[in-house]
């Protein structure tokens, strides 16, 4: 009993301390300009040259669209984070706090997760009112924004942990594992018609199933059954965490 | 009476790779003393207090911090602690504030009660008026002020400042050192590592040497001055003209000499007679002597004595 009440109270101080990390990360990150140019405008950009010119239907377009800012947003504050805080020599201090490193890592994910969903509502909002789509499973698109969220904040996060001189490296990483991603997972062209060796990679990356959810949920036909989209975004969010975890922990002391 | 042991750190091995950083390290820390932690660049001393602190995992051995083994109770073991590292730095963004408040949430400290200690711990350290700054605005000095100051808000029993007042000014280096004091005094113990040795023999109840990973004294620093008492020396600077060198050396008991444009050290464990020794001869060849002085050896000797046996030629 006693123990049980202990395992407790340590499980609730470490929560306490990711949501204290949270506040910490949108109060610092949220705003910083790689988090802007690589969460908000790249999207934006990559919107443009996707649709400009080009005789595409908004019912194709939206739930694409929805995926893609998804998968910028939540895994652009992780790959900041930590980069940052051993460039400006404040990550010692916060991991010699009695917030364990996995606490922290969470309160990571959790500032991506909450940037990723905050920001994806502006293209489904958008979607709605100035084209003709509707969604046509609401729970079905709220289980495939958080899980898509929850997922890509967590690569964001497993993105960070290499010890690199400073955060541009980083940032460049991680658009180095983004875009290859982003190109195979069926946003710009449906898997199905995408050369074979593609659709061989397509399920290596977590955004493929995030955009089967969201298409399924505008009413589209899509590449992966819905419960296959479901246990791979789940299994993948639960890799990267884990893996972020190994990584974190095994590289924390280097170039402090 | 029996003193109680706040630290205890056991067989301690940190290697990189085949390098052992720190090798079979133990001492122990007693409550309320302020314990140096010496030694020369890379000896260890970062790295001893970055595995106390939970940064890093020792390789072998392990170490206590008010009972709780850093190896595994990690959080418990942190949660008596607070860090200011070397080379560390404030949130530049956040105010001076926000600072105290993310530490002191961050250690799960009350709210009124880190309310409470935060505006007692700026106006201590002067930083009242500063605190809806923006720490980026902050001199050099105000930031090591405000790191102590995230330190102390969160109520630690023992702190950690790893060469707090290094390339700090005058000013805000003695008020460190002044505040430091003063909170050991109210009963807070210290681990503090520097270089700087009159602040470690000013402040510290014991010193620990640590060199090439392994320690090489514990004691306090009078002990340890009074260990090396052939280090004993006698200055004496001559006002016109100087003896030779082979004069000076010629003296009974003099065991070494170092000489700096016109001042001399004789070293000897029989100052007095050496003193007496001098004076007969500036007597005898006519020389006036400007200055004449017995100097114990200082810690800074001890430091070099042990870490280097090349003290004398260093001191020039």
């Amino acid at each position: 009993m006693m123990v049980r009440r202990e395992t407790a109270q340590t499980w609730r101080r470490q929560l306490h301390g990711s949501l204290v990390i949270l506040k910490k990360n949108a109060y610092l990150y949220y705003l910083k300009p790689p988090v802007l140019i690589f969460g908000v405008l790249f999207p934006v950009f990559f919107f443009l040259a996707f649709k400009m010119g080009r005789p595409i239907t908004a019912e194709n377009v939206v739930p694409g669209m929805v995926a893609m800012a998804l998968w910028f947003t939540a895994s652009a504050v992780g790959p900041l984070v930590t980069p940052w805080e051993r460039n400006t020599k404040t990550y010692e201090r916060l991991i010699s706090t009695p917030v364990s490193l996995h606490a922290i890592l969470v309160g990571d994910v959790i500032s991506g997760f909450v940037f990723g969903t905050c920001l994806s509502v502006i293209p489904v909002l958008l979607g709605l009112v100035l084209t003709e789509v509707f969604v046509v499973n609401v729970p079905m698109l709220i289980t495939g924004i958080v899980l898509g969220a929850l997922n890509f904040a967590s690569l964001g996060v497993l993105l960070a942990a290499p010890p690199a001189s400073g955060p541009s490296n980083i940032m460049l990483l991680s658009n180095l594992v983004r875009l290859p991603l982003l190109f195979v997972s069926g946003i710009f062209m449906p898997i199905g018609q995408m050369p074979t060796w593609v659709q061989w990679i397509a399920p290596l990356s977590p955004l493929s199933y995030a955009n089967a959810l969201i298409s399924f949920a505008f009413g589209r036909s899509t590449f992966f059954p819905v419960w296959l989209s479901l246990l791979m975004l789940v299994l993948f969010t639960l890799a990267f965490f884990i893996a972020s975890c190994k990584f974190h922990n095994m590289w924390r002391a280097k170039g402090l | 009476m029996q003193k109680e042991t706040v630290i205890e750190v056991k067989g301690l091995i940190r290697k990189f790779g085949q390098l052992a950083a720190v090798d079979h390290v133990e001492f122990g820390v007693y409550q309320g003393e302020i314990f140096g932690f010496l030694g020369p660049n890379g000896a260890g001393k970062t790295t001893t207090l970055r595995m106390l602190t939970g940064v890093i995992d020792p390789t072998e051995g392990t170490a206590t911090i008010q009972g709780h083994d850093i190896r595994n109770e990690p959080l418990l073991s942190r949660a008596h602690i607070a860090v200011v590292p070397e080379e560390a730095n404030v949130y530049l963004d956040l105010s001076v504030w926000q600072n105290l408040m993310l530490m002191a949430e961050l250690h799960g400290v009350a709210r009124h009660r880190r309310f409470q200690e935060a505006e007692r711990l700026l106006d201590a350290l002067g930083l009242a008026e500063r605190k809806k700054q923006k720490a980026r605005a902050l001199s050099k000095g105000l930031r090591q002020r405000l790191m102590l100051c995230a330190a102390l808000v969160t109520g630690p029993e023992v702190l950690f400042l790893d060469e707090p007042t290094s390339g700090l000014d005058v000013q805000s280096a003695r008020m460190i050192r002044q505040i430091v004091s003063d909170l050991n005094r109210s009963g807070l113990t210290v681990f503090l590592t520097t270089h700087n040795m009159s602040e470690a023999g000013e402040m510290c109840s014991r010193v620990a040497i640590i060199d090439k990973g392994r320690i090489a004294a514990i004691d306090t620093p009078e002990k340890l001055r009074s260990t090396i008492s052939s280090r004993q020396y006698i200055e004496v600077r001559f006002a016109g003209a100087v003896p030779e060198c082979i004069e000076l050396e010629s003296i009974p008991g003099v065991s070494q000499i170092d000489v700096n444009n016109r001042t001399f050290r004789l070293y000897s464990r029989f100052p007095g007679q050496v003193v007496t020794e001098v004076v007969r001869l500036a007597d005898s060849r006519g020389l006036e002597i400007a200055d004449l002085g017995n100097r114990k050896p200082s810690l800074e000797d001890v430091f070099l004595h042990l870490t280097s046996g090349r003290e004398e030629r260093s001191l020039q």
